[in-house]
């Protein structure tokens, strides 16, 4: 192992190989995408974080005293919208998909490197179009742009906003139609479809809804941009179009996105309660295909946000009935990640702490989903703050947790160097505590009756509210920390060496930071994914990479 | 652009020397790079598909519930000029494929003739759509800027507003996407005079070609769907 490090130290690897500005802007290497995705769309995540905290500190009292009712509006849909197009759907795919993707497989590079950087590009193109549409006034129709208020009455950017969400689902549609290629056509010798790592099937699955979704996305865009310019009427009920038809059209993609957000993250949880229990993951076949199974499914479920939008009542029943399915494969990957950890030989990283919130988090948010595809509590709890808790427990309580726990485990396999523990576990305490109290409180909220997207509320709200802002407050700290000791780390941090964590996966077998080809030369596969018992036993080490490092 | 690749630029290279230099680092050999080219383009395909179906779904929908507004604005077609575009884009079909034929046994020129008939064909066709277009202004049917419609038929004409809606939507992102593979081919055109493609190494025009395909296709759904359907009511 020594020498490895020795060795690593003394090559070059894609970080230092080139250290000019135009080797990083006109990189085709999918490491250094990877870096410029995570720069951006941490920025972005502040970004919407600032337009959160504004939202909670509007609701820290019942009357409207912050922001006007229409500073209000825009605040939430900017909002929804920088977190999900800018940030969510980008996070774990671009930047650790884009990372670990050919490096799992044992590939050079992504099947098609220059239009990853191309995506990078439109994805960044796009942002200018959405922060245009910020600095010029903002949007005020919710992140869902819901006809006929986005084509005919709201008055603000609507079409600099709507085309910008447009431009980055073609960044989208590229990084998943580059991952499907690199997972059919790149895998390295040996490496049959049941040894992939179950990160790998996640982002296939994410890829096949990218590339099959946002299409459709792009088109209803087009049409609300065109009806805007030039009233063409398809979804205005005036001149006798069909708004449902808009909202049919938008959730046939919004809803699978919801896995676009999710999954990546699935596969990272995957692997890293395999690596912190030693074992390898139970039940993979089954891991493997749920992943498919929800992305799947996830394309039949989408009229359950129109339950109370004036749908048919049986089509309303099929919807709610193929929501319920979507329970089976999300609990096939509940259950068997915790049938790894039943006699693992579990250690507490702070990736591991990560990998426990999300699995209790995503249990929540998806318990409570099920609630609301129930069509008699939907009706009750419907735009009220229940929804607002349910989702916020999937997407940040599962996709953000996914990434935080992203980010640690593969931060010494990015940058070569060690976060320090302490106080990365610390930041993992208070980013799980302040998110449950920003958001338990929102469940007894909207169950209560609290509608969302209102800046004023009743004043018996108000201690829930209290207790939420608090959270958010705590969750703020939990999430700037990281940034503190992470850019620490690179100047401070020890040397992480091409394995700290004794993982399996190719990616642990080169060097940290890679070299800019990833591997020495080409390694061959013949064993199976998380072969913790190989690695573990005595007379094997962890070396075993180490002749593939060179 | 490739150092090396620059610097043989114009010169004659063997055909084996061609396809060194067009294999991409990250490809063990040339048959790799091709089947992942092949499929990653098959696969944008597929998101084309995904992409012109939300557009005919709704044009779907609104048939099953507008049907004789629906009619009324179909009959309104130039059912000529879409049948000569018809015939056009099956020729443009035709070309195309000679010109991957051309483009696999490494003739040159022939592909280049090949190529630029194709590139004709196709410009043929957005000369007719457009005089298709300045029709449907000077008949007052471009819904929102100058939509006024009377003809026979028990109808409400916000109703065929919808429907040219859609046939300009529908019509124009094609004639976008034709638009694009214009561009497409043009750039073929100035590689092949390069000589950057051999028998070896000749994906490039093959990739375009599923691409036109694709497009010509797109149409031969459109035609019918927007101009013939309702054709028998005449009779």
């Amino acid at each position: 192992m020594e020498t490895a490090i020795h060795t690593s130290e003394a090559k070059t690897n894609y970080l230092n190989a080139d250290y000019s500005i135009k080797s990083w802007l006109l990189t085709t290497d999918h490491k250094r995408i990877a870096i410029l995705y995570l720069i951006s769309i941490t920025l972005f995540f502040f970004l919407g974080g600032l337009f959160a905290m504004l939202i909670r500190l509007e609701l820290l009292t019942p009357a409207g005293d912050l922001v006007l009712d229409d500073t209000y509006n825009k605040l939430f849909t900017m909002h929804g919208i920088v977190m999900i197009f800018l940030f969510l759907i980008p996070s774990v795919p671009s930047v650790f998909g884009n990372f670990l993707v050919p490096m799992m497989v044992g590939a050079k590079d992504l099947a098609f490197p220059k239009l990853n950087l191309a995506s990078w590009y439109i994805f960044m193109a796009g942002a200018c179009f959405i922060l245009y549409s910020i600095l010029t006034g903002g949007v005020d129709t919710g992140w869902t742009f819901y006809t006929p208020y986005s084509t005919t009455y709201s008055n603000t950017n609507v079409i600099t906003a709507g085309l910008g969400v447009f431009i980055i689902g073609f960044s989208s549609i590229l990084t998943g139609l580059n991952f499907i290629v690199t997972v059919h056509r790149m895998r390295a010798p040996g490496l049959t479809w049941s040894r992939l790592p179950l990160f790998i099937w996640a982002h296939y699955a994410t890829s096949v809804i990218m590339v099959l979704g946002t299409p459709v996305l792009a088109i209803t865009l087009v049409l609300v941009v065109l009806e805007r310019l030039f009233h063409f009427g398809i979804f205005d009920a005036k001149m006798g179009g069909d708004p449902l038809l808009f909202q049919h059209l938008f959730w046939f993609y919004s809803h699978p996105a919801v896995y676009i957000m999710i999954l990546p993250s699935m596969g990272v949880i995957t692997e890293v309660i395999a690596c912190f229990s030693r074992k390898r993951i139970f039940g993979y076949n089954f891991v493997a295909m749920s992943s498919i199974g929800i992305a799947v499914l996830g394309f039949l479920v989408w009229a359950h946000h129109m339950f109370v939008a004036g749908i048919s009542t049986y089509a309303a029943l099929i919807f709610s009935l193929l929501s319920f399915f979507v329970a089976i494969p999300s609990a096939v990957k509940v259950f068997n990640w915790t049938a790894t950890l039943y006699k693992g030989s579990i250690t507490f990283e702070t990736p591991m702490l990560y990998a426990f919130a999300f699995i209790g988090l995503f249990t929540i948010g998806g318990l409570t989903g099920i609630f609301l595809a129930s069509i008699g509590v939907d009706l009750h709890v419907h735009d009220t703050y229940f929804v607002v808790a349910h989702f916020h427990y999937i997407m940040v309580g599962g996709g953000v947790t996914g990434f935080m726990c992203a980010l640690h485990f593969w931060w010494p396999k990015i940058t070569g160097k060690m976060y320090p523990e302490a106080f990365a576990k610390l930041s993992a305490i208070m980013v799980f505590i302040g998110f449950n109290l920003t958001f338990f409180p929102q469940f007894l909220l909207g169950y209560l009756g609290m509608p969302r997207r209102y800046h004023a509320y009743p004043p018996e709200f108000q201690v829930l509210n209290v207790l939420s802002t608090a959270g958010a407050s705590i969750l703020a700290v939990g999430f700037l920390m990281p940034m503190i000791y992470f850019a620490w780390s690179l100047q401070y941090g020890k040397d992480a060496g091409p394995n700290p964590y004794r993982a399996a996966g190719l990616e642990w077998m080169t060097a940290s930071p890679p070299p800019t080809f990833n591997f020495a030369e080409t390694p061959e596969v013949t064993w199976e994914a998380y072969n913790y018992d190989q690695i573990d036993a005595p007379d094997h080490g962890i070396d075993k990479g180490v002749e593939v490092a060179g | 652009m490739h150092p090396t690749m620059a610097s043989t630029r114009g010169l004659k290279l063997p055909d084996s020397e061609t396809a060194v230099h067009n294999l991409k680092h990250h490809f063990a050999d040339l048959e790799q790079q091709k089947a992942t080219s092949t499929f990653g383009m098959w696969l944008f395909l597929v998101t084309e598909i995904m992409f012109f179906g939300g557009m005919f779904a709704s044009y779907l929908i609104y048939r099953l519930s507008y049907y004789n507004a629906w009619v009324a604005g179909s009959q309104t077609m130039e059912i000529k000029l879409g049948a000569i575009n018809t015939a056009v884009l099956i020729c443009s079909s035709l070309t195309m494929v000679m010109a991957v034929h051309s483009a696999k046994l490494g003739k040159r020129k022939l592909t280049a003739i090949f190529l630029l008939l194709t590139l004709l064909l196709g410009l043929t066709f957005l000369g007719v759509k457009a005089v298709e277009y300045h029709g449907h202004w000077v008949h007052h049917e471009v819904p929102g800027a100058n939509f006024h419609f009377e003809h026979e038929g028990n109808y409400d004409p916000r109703q065929v507003s919808i429907f040219f809606s859609l046939y300009f939507a529908m019509t124009g992102m094609h004639a976008l996407h034709m638009i694009i593979g214009a561009g497409l081919l043009t750039w073929l055109l100035i590689a092949n005079a390069r000589r950057r493609f051999s028998p070896e190494y000749n994906s490039p025009v093959e990739m375009v070609g599923l691409y036109w395909h694709f497009v010509d296709l797109v149409w031969i759904y459109l035609f019918p769907l927007l101009y013939l359907i309702s054709h028998h009511h005449n009779g």
